[in-house]
């Protein structure tokens, strides 16, 4: 059986990617069973579909454990835990990851061995309805399983992207076969992972629960106002930009619309984005009745910052 | 016929489709809202003609299921969980007035903690009810149950509500390969409801739910209930041959899987059950004879062939994906009252409480436990009932509550050291 697993944020389009997939291996013969798996369903957060395919009916339930086959449509996810992003990959695991970072650099931040294949960065443009991610890294698992051809794959993203337009289907094609073609060289490298044998496998650790007074066993939280603690802002794909230059500083404005309130005032009178919590819902960017604030895609405004701060350490102008 | 991929509740969508459904009341709540969703967008779409209503609440709505029933259009309604509870009063109703209906139950745990993922509390809680129960494995069963499950609830000496529940997110959101009968076939298979005695109709005015007083009334239609839920019994058999006969998918009360020739048998119902199938599996490949028996029809409980699937066993491990306090598993206790004064009844029934709110019963566990009926067979001793639980899990959870300031008691120190290590239950 193949077990592929797809890690991204709500609204990369991963549930889609997993169907893409799915639908493509269906085509080309195989038993399919695909599914996305997200708690509270919401855009930014972290999240993850899967597939498994099989010559035979499908029963194996749930989420995939160890995938042969991992695809990473947001490199960011890999530094949030809860995400689990490398959760049961073995040497064995082919990884594929949308990064502009090289495959060298992820094995050794990784601390990992494994054939890792890079997908071309997607940008994400404002006004996008259809991110391209989840296309573009379904046609690269599509290649990487060898198991589907072309031709399928392209049949498989019309079916399934016709509900959405002809303009969606034209775009998740073009992205398809990008993603397809960039991965010639990892042709048919996922390997079925084998079952597991009865005879040999790793006894479960169980506990017996002892009982706890109520005052521990109730589910309560008693620590206050911590909500803070949660880094909200990981969320984010796009980041809210002020341009002082061009800001009235009119704040009851942006501030009283951010629906988190995470806009402050500061010292100068001029808006103060909390970009720990900022969630990226661009209200404020639609608010501003200046246009003061610009959507930047968050890792371009991620490597900008880098680059400066690189820049500074060096003592060069930024 | 074709075969496509579709999510469990796409699956219950089209299991309505095809029962060619004249009534939906709907009240949304996850993991179910698709279906209706679903329902609705071919209902705007001139796909299907039936009457979709929103009310405001699940109490409501199976008030509206009940009495559009009652009038004679076939009716269709879902919910899950919390929903399924707030109904529950009008379930007990609608079962009291003897009305023919289905109703999908999306699987998922209930508060408190509120949790979205899967278990079986929710389902069980209307065990009692006078509606009869399917339980599904696979998005097939999802379209197949339904169409059975209308043949069922319109047989005039059943005529109660059905519910067939599928688990939410492992059926729900969980795309699989499903034959579709098509139009005609299912027609074929589930004629135009023809209620033989509609209550309401114009021009015939009729009271349902009568008050009655004194207890000899009242006994009568609660018992006359339970005959019904009886006689369903051989009503689903002959509805369950009859599509076999038409579509080639059986579908016993009792499914019973390399269960013949074993001497050890897995019990639990849903979805997880196909996961039991694939360690029945490697166990046989490792040489030794066990089987898995699930139970389809919960409701009315097909008692007879739950016996003959079970007896004779050496040991059996029931799996119960639902906890009832202060007593465990509820399916454990219904296998073994079954098997109460039996020749030959198994000596040896383990119980497991596993799969809670979206926990994962993993492959290893069903080795575990097929080793620790084996011991038990041998020492002739039977464990205490297990929860599936291990100690990375408890770490978790006390990391969670340090977190949120908890005050330690007792042993459980809540410092993410974990608690007590298991006992040994093997000889």
């Amino acid at each position: 059986m193949y077990r592929i697993r797809f890690h991204g944020r709500g609204g990369q389009g991963m549930k889609t990617a997993s169907r893409l997939l799915g639908t493509a291996l269906f085509k080309s013969g195989l038993e399919v069973q695909d599914a996305p798996r997200y708690g509270a369903e919401r855009r930014g957060a972290a999240m993850f579909a899967y597939v498994r395919a099989d010559r035979q009916p499908i029963r194996e339930r749930g989420n995939v454990v160890s995938p042969d086959l991992l695809l990473v449509a947001d490199d960011t996810l890999f530094q949030v835990p809860v995400a689990g992003v490398m959760a049961g990959v073995t040497a064995e695991t082919v990884l594929a990851v949308a990064s502009t970072t090289s495959e060298m650099i992820w094995r050794d931040r990784l601390k990992i061995a494994n054939p890792i294949y890079l997908l071309p960065h997607s940008e994400v443009v404002a006004d996008d309805d259809f991110p391209d991610v989840s296309a573009k890294i379904a046609g690269a698992a599509a290649r990487l399983t060898g198991l589907v051809s072309e031709a399928v794959l392209l049949q498989a993203v019309e079916e399934e992207i016709a509900q959405f337009g002809p303009k969606a289907v034209k775009l998740n094609l073009h992205a398809a076969l990008e993603g397809f073609q960039a991965m010639a060289a990892g042709e048919g490298s996922v390997r079925e992972s084998a079952d597991l044998p009865a005879d040999s496998y790793e006894k479960p650790e169980w506990i017996d629960l002892d009982l706890d007074l109520a005052a521990t066993a109730a589910p309560n939280i008693h620590a206050a106002a911590n909500s803070v603690q949660v880094r909200t802002g990981l969320w984010r794909t796009l980041r809210p930009v002020l341009d002082p230059k061009i800001c009235g500083k009119c704040t009851w404005i942006c501030g009283s619309s951010c629906p988190d309130g995470v806009i402050g005032v500061d010292a100068g009178g001029y808006p103060e984005i909390d970009y720990d919590h900022c969630k990226g819902c661009m209200i404020c960017v639609v608010q501003c009745p200046r246009h003061a604030i610009a959507a930047i895609p968050e890792q371009e405004a991620v490597d900008a910052l880098e680059k400066t701060k690189t820049a500074q350490l060096k003592g060069m102008p930024s | 016929m074709t075969r496509a991929l579709l999510t469990g509740n796409a699956a219950a969508a089209w299991g309505a489709r095809l029962a060619r459904i004249d009534y939906l009341p709907a009240f949304p709540i996850t993991p179910q809202t698709e279906i209706i969703e679903t329902i609705s967008r071919w209902i705007g779409e001139d796909e299907m003609r039936c009457r979709m209503v929103m009310l405001e609440s699940e109490h409501s709505m199976l008030t509206a299921a009940g009495a559009a029933a009652s009038t004679g259009v076939r009716t269709f309604t879902a919910t899950s969980s919390q929903g399924l509870l707030y109904g529950m009063e009008m379930l007990y109703t609608i079962a009291g007035w003897r009305v023919p209906l289905v109703l999908i139950n999306v699987s998922r745990g209930l508060s408190a903690p509120i949790t979205l993922e899967p278990d079986h509390n929710d389902i069980l809680a209307a065990r009692d009810s006078g509606c009869l129960q399917l339980h599904c494995a696979t998005c097939q069963e999802v379209v197949d149950a339904i169409l059975i499950a209308y043949r069922l609830s319109e047989q005039p000496q059943v005529r109660l509500p059905v519910i067939v529940n599928l688990d939410g997110f492992s059926l729900s959101f969980t795309r699989e390969p499903v034959s579709l009968p098509d139009d005609q076939a299912a027609a074929h298979y589930l004629p135009a409801f023809r209620h033989d005695a509609a209550e309401f109709r114009g021009g015939h005015p009729a009271s349902k739910a009568v008050a009655v007083l004194g207890g000899g009334a009242y006994s009568y239609f609660r018992y006359e209930t339970h005959l019904a839920a009886l006689a369903a019994i051989d009503a689903y058999d002959d509805a369950a041959r009859e599509f076999e006969q038409q579509f080639g998918r059986r579908y016993p009360s009792v499914e019973c899987y390399r269960n013949d020739d074993a001497e050890i048998s897995f019990v639990m119902i849903g979805s997880f059950a196909t996961k039991a199938k694939d360690a029945v599996d490697r166990l046989r490949d490792a040489g030794h004879k066990i089987g898995l028996v699930r139970p389809f029809m919960l409701r009315p409980l097909p008692e007879a062939d739950l016996r003959k699937a079970l007896v004779g066993k050496s040991g059996i491990a029931v799996i119960d994906q639902n906890l009832a306090p202060g007593r465990g598993g509820i399916l454990h206790g219904e296998v073994t009252s079954v098997l109460y004064g039996q020749q030959e009844r198994p000596a040896t029934v383990l119980s497991y409480i596993g799969g809670l709110g979206g926990r994962d019963i993993v492959i290893e566990e069903f080795f575990q436990i097929a080793a620790d009926v084996r011991a038990a067979v041998a020492s002739g001793a039977t464990p205490a009932p297990r929860l599936l639980y291990t100690r990375n899990e408890l770490t978790d959870m006390r990391k969670m509550q340090a977190a949120a300031h908890v005050e330690a008691t007792g042993d459980g120190a809540v410092d993410g050291t974990g608690g007590a290590p298991s006992k040994e239950t093997t000889a």
